[in-house]
C-alpha cells in the first residue's frame, strides 16, 4: 500500500504526470468552467439563476468571514483567500467520486499551498505598512526575538501544510483499511465524516491564512495589545471586541 | 531474529505507542477547549459566531499535534526508510 498519490502515472522523457497533477488540473478546469458558465449571463433583477445564487452566497460569505477575522476591507484579500478556500473545498468534496484521489492528500500540494501563504504574508504586510514597518515586526519586543520570530514564521507554514495533508491522507488511509475489514456500511459513514472534515479543513486553512495575513497588516494600530500576546497566531481573533 | 523482523516489530510497536500517546494529550486539550467554549456561548449567546470561529481555529491548532503523531505512525508502518533500506540490502 502506498500512502502517497505521487507515483508517476505516465512518463515522457523527463516529464512526469502523476495523479496529484492530473486531478489538480481537473479541479482547476472544473472551477474555471463552472464560473465561466455561470458568470456568462448574470442578472441584476430579483430572479436569479441557481448558479448565480450559489456564487453570490459563496462570495458574500467569504467577504463576511474575511471582514470579521481581519477587521479590514475584504476587497484585497478576497481573491487570494477565496481561491484557497474554493480549491481546497472542491478538491475535498470531489472525494465522493469513485477513482478520484484528492490532491490535498499529497504533501506536495499542501506544501505548495502553504508556500503561497508564506509568500503572501510579507507581500500583504509590505503593501500595508511599508518595507521598514513590516520588517520592524520581526524585532518587535526586542532584537533578541528575531530568530524566534523567523522560526515561528517557518513552523506555522510547516504546520499548515502537514495539518491539511494529515487530515486528508488519514481519511483516505482509514477508508482503505476499513474497506478491507468491514466493507458493508462503515466505509460510507467514514466517507460522510470525511466530507465534513474536508470542508472544515478548507475553512480552517483559509481562516488561518487570513489570520496570518491580518497579523502582518494589523500591528500598526494594536501595538499595545500585541505586546501582551505571546503567540501572534491568535492575536487578531483574541483582540476582536465589539 | 534477523534485522528485518526486529525492524518490523519495533516499527509496528512504536506506531501503536505513537498514535496512542499522541491522541491522549490533544483529546484532553480539545475537550477542555470545547467545554470552555460551550460555557462561554451559554453566557454570551450573541458572541456565538466569534466564539465558534475561534474555537475552530484553536481546535485546528491543538489537533495538529495529533496529526503529526498520525503522520509519523503512518510513515513507520507504510513508508519506513530503514525497512526499505534493509530490504534492498538483503536483496529481497
Amino acid at each position: 500500500m502506498n500512502i502517497s498519490p505521487d507515483e508517476p502515472l505516465w512518463q515522457w522523457e523527463f516529464i512526469i504526470l502523476n495523479r496529484t497533477i492530473l486531478f489538480t488540473w481537473l479541479i482547476m478546469a472544473l472551477l474555471v468552467f463552472v464560473s465561466w458558465l455561470i458568470t456568462r449571463r448574470l442578472s441584476s433583477s430579483t430572479k436569479l439563476s441557481r448558479g448565480q445564487n450559489l456564487l453570490e452566497v459563496l462570495v458574500i460569505g467569504l467577504r463576511d468571514q474575511i471582514q470579521e477575522v481581519s477587521q479590514q476591507n475584504p476587497g484585497s484579500y478576497l481573491p487570494f483567500i477565496g481561491t484557497l478556500f474554493l480549491f481546497i473545498a472542491v478538491s475535498n468534496i470531489m472525494a465522493i467520486v469513485p477513482g478520484y484521489h484528492p490532491p490535498t492528500g499529497s504533501l506536495s500540494t499542501t506544501a505548495a499551498l502553504a508556500t503561497c501563504v508564506f509568500v503572501a504574508v510579507p507581500i500583504y504586510g509590505i503593501a500595508h505598512q511599508g518595507f521598514l514597518g513590516y520588517m520592524k515586526q520581526y524585532i518587535r519586543p526586542s532584537i533578541f526575538m528575531l530568530p524566534f520570530n523567523i522560526i515561528g514564521e517557518l513552523s506555522r507554514t510547516l504546520a499548515l501544510a502537514v495539518r491539511l495533508y494529515g487530515n486528508m491522507m488519514s481519511g483516505a488511509v482509514i477508508g482503505a483499511i476499513l474497506l478491507g475489514f468491514v466493507p458493508l456500511f462503515v466505509p460510507i459513514l467514514m466517507q460522510a465524516f470525511g466530507l465534513l472534515t474536508g470542508i472544515i479543513q478548507a475553512y480552517i486553512f483559509s481562516v488561518l491564512a487570513m489570520v496570518y495575513i491580518a497579523s502582518a497588516t494589523h500591528s500598526n494600530h494594536e501595538n499595545n495589545v500585541k505586546e501582551n500576546v505571546p503567540d501572534d497566531h491568535t492575536e487578531p481573533v483574541n483582540t476582536k471586541s465589539n | 531474529m534477523d534485522s528485518n523482523t526486529i525492524i518490523a516489530a519495533v516499527s509496528i510497536f512504536t506506531a501503536g505507542i505513537t498514535i496512542a500517546l499522541g491522541s491522549i494529550g490533544p483529546a484532553l486539550g480539545e475537550g477542555r477547549a470545547l467545554a470552555q467554549a460551550l460555557s462561554a456561548i451559554a453566557q454570551q449567546p450573541d458572541e456565538a459566531s466569534t466564539i465558534t470561529r475561534t474555537l475552530f481555529v484553536g481546535l485546528a491548532m491543538v489537533e495538529s499535534t495529533a496529526i503529526y503523531c498520525f503522520v509519523i505512525s503512518m510513515i513507520l508502518i507504510f513508508a519506513n526508510p530503514f525497512w526499505n533500506y534493509f530490504l534492498q540490502a538483503n536483496g529481497g
